[in-house]
């Protein structure tokens, strides 16, 4: 049976967590959603970085980069979240199409 | 095989997490991705990076979303979509397409630094400039936090007045 390299399934895992959440992005009306999908795009950001370290030989840099992208994904999502409350607190709905009423 | 088999439970979690109905169900599915995510760093030997994601990622993001949920409620639409649905997969298929040929037209990925030293040496002694970054992020996390906890403040006062 010939073996699948480790590379290509974990670049493939990249690709379908960065589709994924781009797509949740994208098709998503929810605000508590867009933050979930961002999550699953900066998952697989991480993993690229550390794929990056593993084949360059390089794994403990890869490893401090994936640490500041895991950290900063953390408060994406804290703010992001304390948003979607004080949304919801104001205008009660967590649909992004409302918040457009800020424009005026 | 394993690679496979985690890789796998990562696409079906992160498609569970954004087709789940429940808000709630989305946020386990999104912990159970994380979960399968530092087992993939774990095999890839970044162990380090896979407790912090496990404990983190795993752990205290899927609390802040739960504790997020219950306060703001479950809001379950069917809304129309933000774009349509193929100019978003056409979208999706444009980047996927753009990462895949840059990726084979680079030969690989190349990391122009060289360090030898374990990741605390590196990361308090060459990449001392994440660490400040880290300290502002985790500032404005705090307040991030502040701002979740603050949730019913505007109606006390109202009451107050009245």
């Amino acid at each position: 049976m010939t073996q699948i390299p480790v590379a290509f399934v974990v670049i493939l895992s990249i690709i379908s967590l960065a589709g994924v959440g781009f797509y949740c992005l994208l098709a998503t009306r929810n605000l508590i959603k867009v933050i979930i999908g961002l999550q699953l795009m900066i998952k697989g950001v991480a993993m690229a970085f550390i794929l990056g370290g593993n084949l360059t030989g390089q794994l403990n840099l890869g490893q401090t980069m994936a640490l500041t992208v895991i950290v900063a994904d953390t408060i994406v999502a804290v703010v992001g979240l304390a948003l979607a409350v004080q949304v919801r607190h104001r205008l009660g709905t967590l649909d992004i199409k409302a918040l457009s009423t800020l424009k005026r | 095989m394993v690679y496979v088999l985690v890789a796998v439970g990562i696409l079906a979690g992160a498609i569970l997490a954004i087709r789940s109905k429940r808000l709630l169900i989305s946020a386990i599915w999104l912990a159970v991705t994380s979960a399968l995510t530092a087992l993939m760093f774990y095999l890839l030997g970044a162990v380090q990076v896979a407790v912090i994601e496990l404990s983190v990622g795993a752990g205290l993001v899927t609390v802040l979303f739960v504790f997020a949920i219950n306060i703001s409620g479950e809001e379950a639409f069917d809304l129309q979509p933000v774009m349509p649905k193929p100019l978003a997969w056409g979208l999706i298929v444009i980047a996927v397409g753009l990462t895949i040929y840059l990726t084979i037209r680079g030969g690989g990925l190349a990391l122009e630094l060289q360090a030898s030293a374990d990741s605390p040496t590196i990361l308090w002694s060459d990449r001392y400039l994440d660490i400040l970054l880290q300290i502002a992020l985790i500032f404005s996390g705090v307040l991030g936090v502040l701002g979740l906890l603050s949730e019913g403040e505007p109606k006390t006062q109202k009451e107050d007045q009245a």
